[in-house]
């Protein structure tokens, strides 16, 4: 009788053990995103521009550096952080300044910032400056986009692509 | 102090307690420690004190480990390594005859979560139990990255399915790490558009769940350097009942996909493992940064904690280099590698001496028990063993032992060795002379016949439950010992009837009140045949 009774609580315990690996690996189900919304990813990876304008070296310059290693401009490495605002609706949803990355301020800069709106027709306004010598901004682009529930719209920016992208 | 010893000797109801400067033995057990044992007893029921699951998480582990290789590897290799085709190879697991594919599958699954819970009963009953100080510090130090590439390796394995619940967790993982000043580039951009997502990400998603395996087995090599005999598989009738239950499980709830990725639709609504990634969740329920402050908070205390202060650690044993033969018995029975066996320095003769490891002593008293020249047949005055605890000389047992038993009065003299770590003698009695020893693995067998020899009508020896020796195995070696299977040994002609072993934990003092009794019934019928052979 007893050895029946450890069987049957040896078989409770295992099949204790199996139900919780097999309700926890899947149950409660999760929702990452509330149900009718989208989404928007804003990001780019921007080389913003050079802070000082290059200038060619002087004579004395020229003159102080090794016969190979004479060029003709001298450029400042320091770039410029790249600012972005982003409106839906009219109203500010992102402002972010990335600064250059690197010790000397000379790599690229880079963000990325996720957004989660209602599904539907959104008037999307995006500004974009790379350079703080300019006021305001350098590049802007408007578009009205329709999204549908678990969509995820990108806005990038590459300057080789027309600027800034909405995807 | 002398040839003192911390035998807690018990005489006539008169409890005298010797115990040196700085030893640990005699301390009860913690509040934790008392709960755990609660549980863990609760299960010596079911499974009995040698198969009972709590008692060999570790082992557990090592066998979901095993099965995770053993799935993991025909898994690779039906596995397509593109971004493109991950997905439809995993999916095409389904179509293998016999659902082997289900099982595969599942298993891995199923095993993972496995390992993860183990994994951290594991931790907490090491933690609860206080087996985290002085000679287990490097155990448990070892033991901290291995939870972080257990959960590397977990959470990278959900990416190469590159479902929607892979997508998901690659892109919050991504989010996660960005929010570390680290990188000058988002890892989350990976993740922005189909095109992004090359297949050299892939090799390293690749790259992760491999890599961060294997560096977790080499790991548990590390970890279970400082323990000798480390059991890598548990007790054949909890792994095939395990494993049974693992298969079934696949074939009952079988592992499925949830949808291809497509990273220009957020995933919605997941079925997620909670096992595993609860992290993200809690990522996106307070931020990035108090996920990483809880994870590494966490870390940080489960390093700090063998550093927290505590109270003295126990004398570790001492090599008499004169009365060690070098034979390598307290060698092969150290539960902790603390000893080796060196060229002696002055014997040419090729002889060998142990050596002791004061970081590594456990300070048990097994070694003592192991050794040859513990014997108390010797006829020197004073009984200098190989290797001896100085807190817990064999020769103040010894002495104690004749000593008591010459002052006993009682008509029946038993004699009690019990481990400290274990049931305590509740109630004293004239009838018992009484020693606590610091593990039962450290009283030489030949201690029951001399106790016998000296006057003693029975001898009870007591020590933890199978399979839960405070000193991992104090107790298998003691009853080995006992039965002859294990050196140096009892000898068989001792009366079996004069002698007996109880296996208890604290709490179990009514077992061990018991066994007493059944000595004291068995000595009452001898008692009168032994009167009536002395009178012809």
């Amino acid at each position: 009788m007893s050895r029946t009774l450890n069987w049957i609580g040896q078989a409770l315990l295992y099949g204790g053990f199996a139900v919780a690996l097999g309700v926890f690996s899947r149950w409660p189900i999760y929702h990452p995103l509330a149900s009718g919304m989208a989404q928007i990813k804003v990001s780019f990876i921007h080389h913003g521009l050079r802070v000082a304008d290059c200038r060619p070296y002087t004579a004395e310059e020229q003159a102080r550096m090794a016969p190979n290693m004479r060029k003709s401009m001298k450029c400042g490495r320091e770039r410029s952080p790249v600012s972005i605002e982003v409106d839906i609706d009219g109203k500010l949803a992102l402002r972010h300044v990335a600064p250059p990355s690197g010790l000397s301020h000379d790599g690229a800069s880079a963000m990325y910032q996720r957004i989660d709106l209602p599904a539907g027709e959104h008037r999307i306004a995006v500004r974009i400056n790379d350079n703080k010598a300019v006021a305001g901004f350098t590049a802007q682009r408007e578009a009205t986009v329709t999204l549908v529930p678990a969509q995820v719209m990108v806005i990038d920016f590459n300057p080789d692509k027309g600027g800034i992208v909405l995807l | 102090m002398g040839a003192c010893g911390c035998f807690l000797m018990r005489l006539r109801s008169a409890s005298t307690s010797i115990e040196s400067p700085g030893a640990v033995s005699g301390t009860g057990p913690s509040f934790t420690a008392s709960l755990y044992r609660v549980v863990e007893h609760a299960l010596d029921k079911p499974f009995g004190a040698r198969a009972n699951p709590l008692k060999q998480l570790g082992a557990i582990g090592f066998l979901l480990l095993w099965l995770l290789v053993a799935s993991g590897v025909p898994l690779y290799i039906m596995f397509d390594t593109a971004a493109e085709g991950a997905y439809r190879s995993i999916e095409s697991l389904d179509l293998l005859p016999w659902r082997l594919g289900s099982i595969l599958r599942g298993l891995h699954r199923y095993a993972t979560d496995a390992f993860v819970c183990v994994m951290g009963l594991h931790i907490l009953r090491e933690w609860m139990l206080g087996r985290f100080r002085h000679f287990r510090k490097w155990l448990w130090i070892t033991g901290v990255p291995l939870v972080v590439l257990a959960f590397i390796s977990a959470v990278g394995g959900f990416w190469l399915n590159w479902d929607r619940l892979g997508q998901y967790s690659a892109q919050t993982t991504a989010e996660w790490i960005d929010a570390l000043p680290l990188l000058a580039m988002p890892l989350a951009r990976n993740f922005l558009y189909p095109a992004s997502l090359g297949d050299r990400l892939f090799t390293l998603f690749i790259f992760i769940h491999i890599g961060a395996s294997l560096f977790l087995i080499f790991g548990l090599w590390f970890h279970i350097q400082r323990i000798s005999r480390a059991r890598v598989l548990p007790e054949w009738s909890l792994a095939a009942c395990l494993s049974c239950t693992l298969i079934l499980l696949c074939l009952v709830l079988p592992v499925h996909g949830q949808g291809p990725a497509d990273l220009q639709i957020a995933p919605a609504a997941l079925a997620l493992d909670w096992w595993i990634l609860f992290i993200h969740p809690l990522t996106v329920a307070t931020s990035p940064a108090i996920a990483w402050g809880l994870v590494l908070c966490t870390l940080g205390l489960l390093l700090l904690l063998p550093f927290l202060p505590t109270r003295l650690r126990s004398p570790v044993a001492v090599v008499n280099p004169d009365n060690c033969s070098g034979c390598a018995r307290c060698f092969d029975d150290c539960p902790y590698s603390a000893i080796t066996m060196v060229p002696h320095p002055d014997r040419l003769d090729g002889l060998h001496l142990a050596r002791v490891d004061a970081a590594a002593c456990a300070s048990c008293g097994i070694c003592t028990g192991a050794c040859p020249s513990s014997t108390p047949f010797r006829h020197d005055t004073i009984l200098e063993t190989g290797i001896d605890m100085p807190q817990a000389p064999i020769d103040s047992l010894r002495r104690q032992l004749r000593q008591g038993l010459e002052e006993m009065q009682d008509s029946r003299r038993l004699v009690v060795f019990s481990c400290n770590k274990g049931a305590t003698l509740l109630s004293p009695a004239t009838d018992i002379l009484h020693f606590e020893l610091i593990c039962a693995g450290m009283l030489p067998p030949a201690f029951v016949e001399f106790a016998i020899r000296a006057g003693a009508d029975g001898v009870l020896v007591s020590g933890c439950r199978e399979g839960g020796c405070v000193f991992r195995l104090g107790q298998q070696w003691m009853a080995g010992r006992l039965v002859g299977m294990r050196e140096p040994h009892l000898r068989s002609s001792v009366a079996q009837d004069r002698w007996l072993s109880v296996w208890a934990d604290p709490g179990d003092e009514a077992t061990l009140q018991d066994a007493i009794d059944v000595l004291r019934r068995r000595c009452d019928a001898r008692i009168p045949v032994i009167a009536k052979e002395m009178m012809q």
